[in-house]
């Protein structure tokens, strides 16, 4: 691929910085949910881990942000670092438990996870606030930079944290490891006949992958200023796969596509219907699997394959 | 002593319609290895199409009767043109898939009768309580109870008595060797997941008492019927039947005796369950 491709995504989230306006929080959630995405494009798409808990790691990222920033400190970078960390060990403990199972087992083991912590949370509401959720204050981001009424700081710094995590994505995917990933999600019996640790490799992209998550969840706390039991629900496992398939597994910038369109769209269709987005995502998500395999990103394939065609043929070199 | 009985007896009925409504998954999931996220979509349809016909006039038992046979039509179109082309895709086009047509279920019927709760009546014969001698209790359930183990004899002895249920099995636990013998498996899967989603629109119907029934329904229990089958082990109906009514008791008794956690007691329980036993309870052969 053209070095020139992989400016183009961040060039356009800095141009949107500019010309946003009142829509910068959107964007901002937008690049929550694209790291989210990123990070189930790890373990699903890569390693094949059939997840629908990923809830679970998001909101643990959040709940662990807020509760750091009450009652510990309110400095954004030391907390997102506190929340991603044990995120990780969280899903370390998890995933020793419930890697060695398969598809459905599998599927309904994350599942179970998410659902006794959403209940935990919810039980536990001298801690976590229970269905009122937690209002806190943040400090500036560096010592520097307040988050303000506009959400500019939230926007550059969550921005800026996605860059971090993607450039470790795109280095994990590319290197070895994630070369054996591929080789695992394809059959795991014949990874593990030639000597692949197969178990310990999936524990390590489930823990790098929460870790992302996790991230994120922290990083929608922390510019929100509010952590609620919704960051721990069954819809936000389910939407953040539907955005990996919608822009393309596999592809890393497949979440940012997947992402944007689906919050624009629910966006656009809440406004004319409540439950009209729900018919419009349903019905593009039957879409995609049926007609589009690759997701939206095959699109811009196809489209860039055009544009080249199109250059050469006005260039009689 | 009397506190215990109710649990068993409410435990029993919420089970039972737990099993009634899952038959329909354990088919889709298990048999034919697609999964199936759309399934709570076919009971809920069962259910507002009775709630219809029932405030139309028409009697609870054809009513019943009536939806029931639409659930096994709309599943026999959805098997057609939705679930064909899934069969050779993989488990996550699946899950997206039914996910998306399950989105476009509540969309749907959230258009056509808004977002409130749809009550069933049940008919005065079956409404009043029941003297069981040391106390009395709903009839309702009590019918619930006979009905579905009445289901639960009939599926057993269709799958181990009857030439279908033969092949059925057969097909199961190794489809390969049965189409060399001459076993229109895809058909027999076909006339199964029909079967399976009519008797989903049974359960959504006379289970509306016990599971709400709202555009949300299909989500909403969605978890609890995935839970049946998998807990059950896939494909397996002896299995599914075990869990449904485990399940039903352990969660009836965690609301009667610790309120405050009984989702999570559930839950822990299916977990503990799962590790225990990944390919389920009582799998079949081919899983086993």
């Amino acid at each position: 691929m053209n070095p020139a491709w992989h400016a183009l995504p961040w060039l356009l989230a800095i141009a949107f910085y500019f010309t946003a306006g009142g829509y910068l929080s959107l964007g901002t959630s937008i690049l929550v949910y694209i790291l989210l995405t990123l990070s189930l494009d790890l373990a699903l798409g890569y390693a094949g881990i059939i997840t629908l808990g990923h809830a679970a790691f998001f909101g643990f990222g959040a709940y662990g942000a807020a509760l750091f920033a009450i009652h510990v400190n309110a400095d954004p970078l030391l907390g997102l670092v506190v929340a991603t960390a044990v995120t990780a060990v969280f899903a370390v403990v998890t995933g020793m438990l419930i890697l060695h199972t398969q598809g459905v087992t599998l599927l309904m083991l994350t599942l179970a996870i998410a659902v006794l912590l959403a209940e935990a949370a919810n039980r536990a509401y001298k801690v976590t606030g229970g269905d009122d959720g937690l209002q806190f204050t943040m400090g500036p981001v560096l010592g520097l930079f307040r988050f303000d009424l506009w959400g500019q700081t939230a926007y550059l710094y969550t921005l800026v944290i996605l860059f971090v995590w993607f450039v470790i994505a795109w280095k994990v995917v590319h290197s070895p490891f994630g070369r054996s990933l591929d080789g695992i999600r394809q059959s795991q019996a014949r990874m593990r006949a030639i000597g692949t640790p197969v178990w310990w490799r999936l524990i390590a992209i489930y823990a790098i992958s929460a870790a992302m998550a996790g991230s994120a969840g922290a990083l929608s706390a922390q510019t929100t200023r509010f952590v609620g039991l919704n960051t721990l629900g069954l819809l936000v496992s389910g939407i953040a796969v539907v955005m990996l398939v919608l822009g393309g597994t596999r592809r890393l910038y497949g979440a940012f596509l997947g992402a944007a369109v689906y919050v624009v769209v629910q966006d656009f269709a809440a406004k004319v219907n409540p439950f009209y987005w729900m018919f419009v995502i349903g019905g593009l998500l039957m879409a995609t699997v049926l007609f589009l395999e690759g997701g939206l990103m095959e699109v811009l394939d196809i489209g860039r394959r055009w544009l080249r065609r199109l250059l050469r043929g006005s260039d009689p070199t | 002593m009397a506190t215990a009985t109710v649990i068993l007896l409410d435990g029993l009925a919420y089970g039972m319609v737990l099993f009634i409504i899952s038959v329909g998954l354990t088919v889709t999931m298990g048999l034919m290895r697609v999964v199936n996220l759309a399934h709570g979509g076919f009971a809920m349809a069962g259910g507002y199409l009775a709630a219809m016909m029932i405030r139309a006039g028409v009697p609870f038992f054809a009513a019943a009767a009536l939806a029931t046979l639409a659930a096994g039509i709309l599943g026999g179109i959805a098997e057609m043109t939705v679930f064909r082309p899934l069969y050779r895709k993989g488990e996550l086009a699946q899950v997206l898939m039914t996910f998306g047509l399950t989105f476009v279920f509540i969309a749907a019927l959230t258009w056509l009768f808004g977002t409130d709760v749809k009550i069933l009546p049940i008919p005065s014969y079956l409404a009043g309580p029941v003297d069981l001698g040391f106390r009395t209790y709903p009839t309702y359930r009590l019918f619930l109870i006979v009905v579905g183990l009445l289901l639960f004899l009939l599926v057993w002895f269709v799958i181990e008595g009857s030439l279908y249920g033969a092949r059925l099995r057969a097909a199961v636990d190794n489809p390969r060797m049965a189409r060399a013998v001459g076993i229109d498996v895809n058909r027999l899967f076909t006339i199964t997941f029909v079967i399976g989603c009519a008797l989903a629109g049974f359960g959504g119907v006379i289970g509306a008492e016990m599971l709400q029934l709202d555009p949300f329904y299909a989500l909403r229990y969605l978890v609890l019927f995935l839970v049946v089958v998998a807990v059950g082990g896939l494909g397996s109906f002896k299995g599914s039947f075990v869990a449904a009514i485990t399940l039903g008791v352990v969660e009836t008794a965690g609301k009667f005796l610790f309120t405050d956690i009984a989702a999570f007691l559930l839950f822990a329980l299916v977990f503990v369950l799962l590790l225990w036993r990944p390919n389920g309870l009582l799998p079949p052969k081919s899983v086993a």
